[in-house]
């Protein structure tokens, strides 16, 4: 039994330890020691958190054993190492923060927490959440368990690598452009970004504050919707977060599709996605036609300024956010400053990478005098056009379906040179970040050995029915079960 | 090239970035790529269009301006490299 524990999902573990056929120990020390093992291929975690790890299952067994197990008593999970760990290294994958120990947890950490969960570690990703390959992290790339030699896709590549190797059945992620969703279709496993202001940003490190949103990597849709509802809800630490009511996520997976009006983008299978990878997106559309839905095709006339569009926001945001970053506080900080200007300018070029150097540089270019109506002003005009394309497409349809990014998983270093292949990966997900839109990847075929994503994107708020549209698809399909060689 | 070098010097230092000697070049390489792609919103017709300042068109919350934070400057400090007195430690700022 024990070494089968990490083939479990999160809801077959809840019911194992709630039938009591194991316990949080057990699970637990089976999945460090997985862990332990997968270290060097994989490069997954930036820190592993055992001795905690181990005492939270120990008072999650003694809770279940009185009577106060909470909702997610027990169920280990990750978190992506840009949510602050009170006590525990929280490096955003950078430098600058490599020895930055939070004082506090993020609101979700906090959540999770009282929900009962096991937090293991802390995972690998692009630095500042900036990157697509998980290659500008300063603690070097993720690979692959589908194939060492690709890169998991970014940023939150650790933590779907984590899951999709099962070294753990969930991980917290955060989706800028697409960092969740883009690295769970590369890996096989199930990425959910929520609405723009469902989850409290609290605690997490800030790139771009109007795009940001956390959300889960998991192995099933019905392992998303059990997290989501613990993660999910007003926060007033948070600004940005929307008092809205918080349905059951779990309760409304069942019910079928039929009658469901699914969109599909013409320009989705335009030039620039990858034939073999269009094959298997249509492949499960007709699955869900099968099942009841009604495919329509839909307009989104904007979509090929919603690159351009965000790599003028994004970097806007992340220059401004990053700026707190200045040596004296807290972070890194450069020796034997000759004064002021060159504390910061020495602590900020040797604590930020490339990539992000290059993201605050553009932000600060497009906000400068005389530059800012031409570009920002501009980006947020077309933004508004693109929110108002999706406006119009779902007076039409309850969802968009298409793929979730035009290539299976691709090798680490293939992408590097130029900044702009590497920003294309992320043009069929950026539009829901722009928008603030829900969307979801999940497996819907392989290709040459390698996972494919299916995407789907509803109207604000409408978390249940894109959970919902997952979870039916999942029932009919295995492809959300395909386990990477010499991970089963 | 969409940047000269004078530019980037000017941007990095707006910025506070100091860039070594041996990422310069690229840098300016790549920034003028990234400038020319994002170039092409210059074709979108926006006439008349409202700039989106949120992604739900909400406002932003307002709360009373009270103090809700307890003091923790110990623990806060924990993470600066420099500090005497309780008080952060940078170079000399007035001669």
């Amino acid at each position: 039994m024990s070494q089968d524990l990490h083939a479990l999902t999160l809801t077959q573990i809840a019911a194992g330890l709630k039938a009591g056929d194991f316990s949080a120990h057990d699970l637990t020390e089976a999945l460090l020691g997985r862990i332990t093992a997968f270290a060097e291929p994989l490069n997954a975690f930036i820190t592993i958190t055992a001795e905690q790890a181990l005492a939270a299952a120990k008072q999650a067994d003694e809770a279940r054993a009185t009577g106060n197990a909470g909702p997610l008593n027990g169920l280990p999970l990750v978190h992506k190492d840009i949510f602050c760990t009170k006590g525990v290294l929280t490096t955003c994958g950078s430098h600058m923060l490599d020895n930055f120990v939070s004082p506090y947890d993020a609101a979700i950490v906090e959540r999770f927490g009282q929900a009962g969960a096991v937090v293991l570690g802390k995972t690998n990703m692009d630095e500042f959440a900036m990157g697509s390959s998980n290659e500008t992290s300063f603690f070097g790339p993720v690979r692959n368990p589908w194939n060492l030699d690709c890169s998991p896709g970014g940023s939150s590549g650790g933590s779907a690598a984590v899951v999709a190797a099962r070294l753990a059945p969930a991980a917290t992620g955060t989706d800028t452009g697409g960092s969740i969703r883009q690295p769970a279709a590369l890996t096989g496993t199930v990425g959910l970004k929520p609405t723009y202001g469902r989850v409290s940003r609290y605690g997490m490190i800030a790139f771009a504050s109007s795009l940001d949103q956390a959300g889960v990597i998991t192995r099933s849709a019905a392992d998303a919707a059990l997290l989501l509802g613990v993660m999910a809800g007003f926060d007033d630490r948070d600004s940005t977060c929307i008092d809205h009511p918080v349905p059951d996520y779990v309760a409304g997976l069942s019910g079928s599709l039929k009658g469901l009006r699914v969109g599909i983008v013409r320009q989705h299978f335009d030039e620039g996605l990858d034939e073999q990878t269009g094959i298997a997106v249509k492949e499960s559309l007709a699955v869900l036609e099968s099942q009841g839905a009604i495919l329509t095709e839909v307009d989104l006339p904007n979509l090929d300024l919603s690159v351009p569009t965000y790599y003028v926001v994004a970097p806007a945001e992340c220059s401004s956010n990053l700026s707190r970053f200045d040596g004296v506080r807290f972070g890194h900080r450069a020796n034997d400053p000759k004064n002021l200007f060159d504390l910061y300018c020495r602590s900020r070029g040797e604590g930020f990478g490339a990539e992000v150097k290059r993201r605050i540089m553009t932000g600060t270019y497009v906000l400068s005098a005389g530059y800012y109506d031409a570009y920002y002003l501009k980006a947020q005009q077309v933004r508004q056009l693109i929110s108002d394309d999706f406006k119009k497409a779902f007076a039409k349809v309850d969802v968009i379906a298409g793929p979730t990014s035009p290539t299976p998983a691709f090798k680490l270093g293939d992408k590097t040179d130029d900044p702009i292949t590497m920003y294309l990966n992320d043009i069929y997900t950026i539009g829901a970040n722009l928008a603030g839109l829900p969307g979801i990847s999940t497996p819907c075929g392989l290709v040459d050995g390698l996972p494919v994503g299916l995407h789907l994107v509803g109207p604000h708020w409408s978390e249940e029915s894109v959970l919902r549209c997952a979870h039916q698809y999942q029932q009919q399909t295995d492809w959300h079960e395909a386990c990477p060689e010499g991970y089963a | 090239m969409s940047l000269d070098k004078d530019q980037v010097q000017h941007i990095a230092m707006l910025a506070r970035l100091k860039l070594a000697d041996d990422e310069f070049d690229e840098t300016v390489d790549k920034l003028s790529r990234i400038v020319d792609f994002v170039d092409q919103l210059s074709q979108a017709e926006t006439e008349g269009v409202v700039p989106m300042a949120h992604p739900l068109n909400e406002s932003q919350r307002l709360r009373a301006d009270e103090v809700t934070e307890s003091n923790q400057r110990e623990a806060l400090q924990e993470n600066a490299s420099s500090v005497e007195n309780g008080l952060y430690l940078v170079p000399k700022v007035i001669e």
